[in-house]
Order: structure tokens, then C-alpha cells, then sequence
């Protein structure tokens, strides 16, 4: 009983909050790869900096074109917000993939631990990223000349938001990364998932510009739903119809794949 | 034999239309070591994935200390550790980090995963890298450390899932005389091997596995005993030569089977049937052009117990000795 190496047979340690413990346990163990391995981190934040750059000075002046009334960097950011959260969501599915990949989730599988913890672990570090990933790009944004025009509460709201929708995408990419197993089929598996989204939205440009049948997609979809509550949020005007159909986004979508990622989980761990 | 710590009954596991493990059946008594002997893909992995709650099977059932690894995965889980080929440790974590986060994942205190933590890295020689990402490990450092975590939480059982794969002869044996300690403190061990030599000094019984069934399960002694303590193989020019040579042969107290152009004599007593063989072969002017003397290997195993030879891509006697500056 007292040797170092030799087995002790342990009362089952009944925890109260078990799922929580273990979730957050694995969130710390993801996180230090974060600033272990940096690059995890910059390829996050370099992307969207470009997209400021590219959006505010190359297209920025045509783009001002299409949004009379407030200036275009105005429109752009909240924008760009919804963007990065929706990139760092991505991370989700490398993830994943990379644990699935190295064996470390059959560790996890065989562990006295909470089911749960592994994706809520996962999705978890990833909201938790972004939001350094988000402070920083409103950083940016303040210094690029973008300027709220509502109170500080409703800016933090909005932000809110955005890292909460961050979070449902998580979700979906969650589902990418189990179905496919190795971290770099996930970052392409991603891509086409994310591309749509993010490009034909409302995000950089007002989706009056777009042909009519990109129009009936662009309007309705979450990346648009998010942005433009985030705008009325940050911009003014009425708040209450962008609110309620970004909300019905965001519950919608952890309802469909928090379930199809958990299914995956299992299916992940019973195949090969 | 003692208590059975895991039993085994009838298990069977298919992915699609390949049979991983077909009606299998064993037990391990309390405190011993038992292995499952068999080449690549012959279900030893499959076997243990299930025994350690990662995997459900399609029919029959396990017990580990009593305990239903599918109805009662939850209880199984708290007395078992995995350590192997496809249980990793986070490279991009300390190897004191990896410890602690088992810890942790195993519902120990915080106090006593940190203290476990550090007791093992000194009992496994990590004490110094103990900072250090696993990234920067060697594989004989990790794969200690593999270990190292399986046994944070105390477990009664330990599934090693080829352990000294790919490791050196010093790891090997460190590996082994630890695997012995733990023994001899009550843990049962069940280990999957390729190696007919690890299986013969590690463990109290084998079980032979090849494409999910069990084809031997017995001693080591025993099955040692039926294959014969040495094997001399004889490569003859060409096949009408090792047909006579064959005839020749016949007439020796050992097993003698011919494949091809080469002759294998089985035997417990090698040096009075190498001197014999060499003493009739000669009497006929039957020169062979190759001649090797060596243990039994798992090849020897499954040409005796299938006629076939062992499929996969290893049958050596030993772990193949790799580079290990750790």
C-alpha cells in the first residue's frame, strides 16, 4: 500500500461539480498550448489585422461609397469582430482533430472523467482565446479610427455577442474535426464551412450591393444576423429585430451540433 | 492461481467486415501478469481498447475486479491505467503538467496529483526534464513517461499496450524490472507483445492471438515446452537437396519441418542436435550453405501452433534495440 508504484484501491471520490472540474481541467491543458506553441496563436490574429488593413485602406474608399452616413470604418469592424471570432472558432476542429489524431483522447476515453469535458474543454479554450483575440482586434480597431457611437455597456454587450456567437461556431466546427480525425484535412475541412459565411455577408460590405440571388442567402445567414446586431448594438438604431434573429442563431446552432458533436465524439472513439 | 482480476468471455468486435476479435475469451488472476502474444493486427490492441472502457464490444462481455466494462464503465475506469502505442501524453505540456492533468482527470485532490506527480517523474528518471515540453522528450522519455501517467492514480489493473516497442535494451529492462515491482506490490498487469521473449519473462500466462482468435493460452513454460528451447534452421542450396536433407533429419529426437530450401529442427536440447544433425548431414555429403541457431521467435510460435507464418511485419525474438539518448 505504501510503495511508490504499487495500487491503492481509492474510494470512488464523488465530486460535486465533476463536470465542471474536468471540463475546465481540460480547458487549462488546451490553453497552455496556446502560449506554448504561438503560432496557434498569430496565425489567428495576422488574418483578420490583414482584413483590417486591406478593408480600411485598399477597399475602403469604394467600399465608403456603398454606406453613405457613417464612416466606413464604422460599418467595418463590427464586421471584422464577427470575422475573428468565427476564425478562432476554427481551432475548434484542428483541435480536436490533432487529440484525435495523437491518441489523446482514447487517454481521456479511459480516465475516471467527465464525458462532457472533452468538447466542452475544447470549445471552452477556443472562447476563451478569442477573447484576447477580440480585444486585441478592437485595439486595432480604435487605432485604425473606429469610434462607437452608444455607451460603453452596449459596446461590451456587442462584444458579448460576438464571443458568444464565436462560441456556437465552435460548435459546428467541433463536428468538422471528429469527422475528420487529422488536424490538417480539419484546417481545410474548415475552410469551406467558414468561407461562405464570412465572405457572402454582410460583414465588410451592405448586402444591398450583392446580386439578388446572393442576396437571399447573404441577408439570412448567421455571420450577417451576428454583424448586423452587433452594428445596432455599436452603431444605433433599432436593435431589437437584429438582436432576436441573431439569438435564434446562436441557440439554434448549439442545440443542432452541440448533440451532432457529442454523437461524433462517440462515433470517433468507436471507429478505426 | 489467485482471484481472477479480469475475465474475459467471448468477446467480439468487428470494424465493417473485418474481424477484430472473434469469441475471445481468458481471465488474469490478481497480481499476475498475463500476456497476449501476437503480430500486427492480430486484435491485442482492439482487446485492450475494450478492456479499458474506450471501445464497446459487439458481443460477449468483460469483468475487470468484477466490474462490467460496459454496464459499470464508470467503476472500471477508477481502477485501471493505459499506457501504450495509441495512449499519448500532450506534447505541448510539461511532462509534470501531463502528470498533473491525469491527476486531476482521475479525481485526485489537488494535493496529492501534485505530489504524485513529482514522485513518479523522480521514479521514472524525468525529475530534470520535468519542465520541459514533452515535444523535447526522446522516445524512450516519453514512452516512460506514457507509463508514468498510467500509474497516477494508484490503479489496480494496468493495461500496457506494447510497452517496450521501439525501445532499447537499458529502457527494456528498466521497464520490465518496474513492471516486476508492481507485481509484487498485488497490481495485475495485462500486456500485448510481439516479442515470444518478453511475453516468456514478463508474464505468468499467455494467450496467442492471431486475427482475433486466441489459439494458445497456456504457460509460459508450457507453450515454451511444446516449441522446443532452441531452434536450428538449415538453408540448403536448392530444394532437392533440402528434401534429402529433410529424410536425413527425420531420424533426430526433434520437430523437424521444411520450408522451401531450409530445413528448422526444434528442440530442448540444441547442442546435442546440432552436433547430430551436423553428423548425419555430413554422413551424406549434404553441405548446407546457411546455418542459424537461435530462441524461438513468435514466427516459431504461430508456425507451430497455425502452420502458417506469423503475418505482420515483426517476429523478432526481441524489441529491435533504437536510438535512445534518453
Amino acid at each position: 500500500m505504501s510503495t511508490l508504484l504499487g495500487s491503492k484501491v481509492r474510494p470512488a471520490r464523488r465530486r460535486a461539480f465533476r463536470p465542471a472540474h474536468d471540463a475546465l481541467a481540460v480547458c487549462g491543458r488546451n490553453l497552455i498550448a496556446f502560449y506554448r506553441v504561438p503560432r496557434l496563436l498569430v496565425f489567428s490574429t495576422i488574418q483578420p489585422l490583414v482584413f483590417v488593413f486591406l478593408f480600411r485602406y485598399v477597399f475602403g474608399g469604394v467600399a465608403a461609397l456603398a454606406i453613405p452616413g457613417i464612416p466606413y470604418v464604422d460599418f467595418l469592424m463590427p464586421g471584422v469582430f464577427v470575422q475573428v471570432a468565427v476564425f478562432g472558432a476554427m481551432n475548434t476542429a484542428v483541435g480536436l482533430a490533432s487529440d484525435l489524431q495523437s491518441g489523446m483522447l482514447e487517454r481521456f476515453a479511459s480516465l475516471p472523467m467527465a464525458r462532457s469535458a472533452v468538447l466542452a474543454g475544447r470549445t471552452l479554450a477556443d472562447l476563451t482565446r478569442n477573447v484576447f483575440v477580440v480585444a486585441l482586434m478592437v485595439t486595432v480597431g480604435f487605432a485604425v479610427g473606429f469610434r462607437t457611437h452608444l455607451g460603453v455597456a452596449s459596446f461590451l454587450a456587442a462584444m458579448l455577442l460576438v464571443l458568444m456567437f464565436g462560441f456556437a461556431m465552435s460548435w459546428i466546427f467541433a463536428v468538422v474535426g471528429l469527422a475528420v480525425g487529422d488536424p490538417e484535412t480539419a484546417q481545410a475541412a474548415a475552410f469551406p464551412v467558414m468561407a461562405p459565411l464570412v465572405f457572402a455577408s454582410s460583414a465588410f460590405i451592405p448586402v444591398r450591393t450583392m446580386p439578388g440571388w446572393l442576396q437571399a442567402f447573404a441577408s439570412h445567414q448567421p455571420v450577417s444576423a451576428t454583424a448586423s446586431a452587433v452594428r445596432a448594438l455599436v452603431l444605433g438604431g433599432p436593435t431589437r429585430t437584429d438582436l432576436l434573429h441573431c439569438l435564434a442563431w446562436l441557440v439554434g446552432i448549439v442545440i443542432v451540433f452541440a448533440p451532432l458533436g457529442a454523437w461524433r465524439y462517440r462515433h470517433a472513439m468507436s471507429g478505426s | 492461481m489467485g482471484d481472477p482480476a479480469i475475465i474475459v468471455e467471448g468477446l467480439t468486435k468487428r470494424f465493417g467486415d473485418v474481424v477484430a476479435l472473434d469469441d475471445v475469451s481468458f481471465e488474469a488472476s490478481v497480481g499476475s501478469v498475463f500476456g497476449l502474444l501476437g503480430p500486427n493486427g492480430a486484435g491485442k490492441t482492439t482487446a485492450i481498447r475494450i478492456l479499458t472502457t474506450i471501445l464497446r464490444p459487439d458481443a460477449g462481455s468483460a469483468t475487470i475486479l468484477g466490474r462490467d466494462v460496459v454496464h459499470e464503465a464508470p467503476h472500471v475506469r477508477q481502477q485501471i491505467g493505459l499506457a501504450g502505442q495509441y495512449a499519448a501524453v500532450d506534447v505541448n505540456l510539461t511532462g509534470r503538467e501531463n502528470l498533473r492533468l491525469i491527476g486531476r482527470l482521475a479525481q485526485l485532490s489537488r494535493a496529492e496529483f501534485r505530489q504524485r506527480a513529482d514522485e513518479l517523474l523522480e521514479r521514472f528518471d524525468l525529475a530534470s526534464a520535468a519542465k520541459r515540453p514533452v515535444r523535447t522528450y526522446s522516445g524512450g522519455m516519453r514512452r516512460r513517461l506514457d507509463v508514468a501517467a498510467a500509474l497516477v492514480a494508484h490503479p489496480p489493473v494496468l493495461f500496457l499496450d506494447e510497452p517496450t516497442t521501439g525501445l532499447d535494451l537499458q529502457s527494456r529492462n528498466e521497464l520490465w524490472d518496474m513492471i516486476r515491482e508492481l507485481v509484487a506490490d498485488g497490481t495485475t498487469v495485462l500486456l500485448t507483445t510481439q516479442y515470444l521473449e518478453e511475453a516468456d519473462r514478463l508474464t505468468h500466462r499467455i494467450a496467442v492471438i492471431d486475427k482475433g482468435k486466441v489459439i494458445a493460452n497456456d504457460t509460459p513454460a508450457a507453450l515454451k515446452s511444446a516449441l522446443g528451447s532452441t531452434v536450428i534452421e538449415f538453408g540448403m542450396d536448392n530444394s532437392v537437396t533440402a528434401s534429402r536433407a529433410e529424410h536425413v533429419l527425420a531420424e533426430l529426437p526433434a520437430r523437424v519441418e521444411r520450408d522451401g530450401t531450409s530445413i528448422r529442427l526444434t528442440s530442448n536440447d540444441g547442442t546435442r542436435l546440432l552436433i547430430g544433425a551436423m553428423h548425419l548431414l555430413d554422413g551424406q555429403q549434404l553441405s548446407p550453405i546457411a546455418v542459424e541457431v537461435r530462441e524461438p521467435s513468435l514466427d516459431d510460435v504461430f508456425l507451430l501452433l497455425t502452420g502458417r507464418h506469423a503475418e505482420g511485419d515483426q517476429s523478432g525474438t526481441a524489441p529491435s534495440p533504437t536510438a535512445d539518448t534518453g
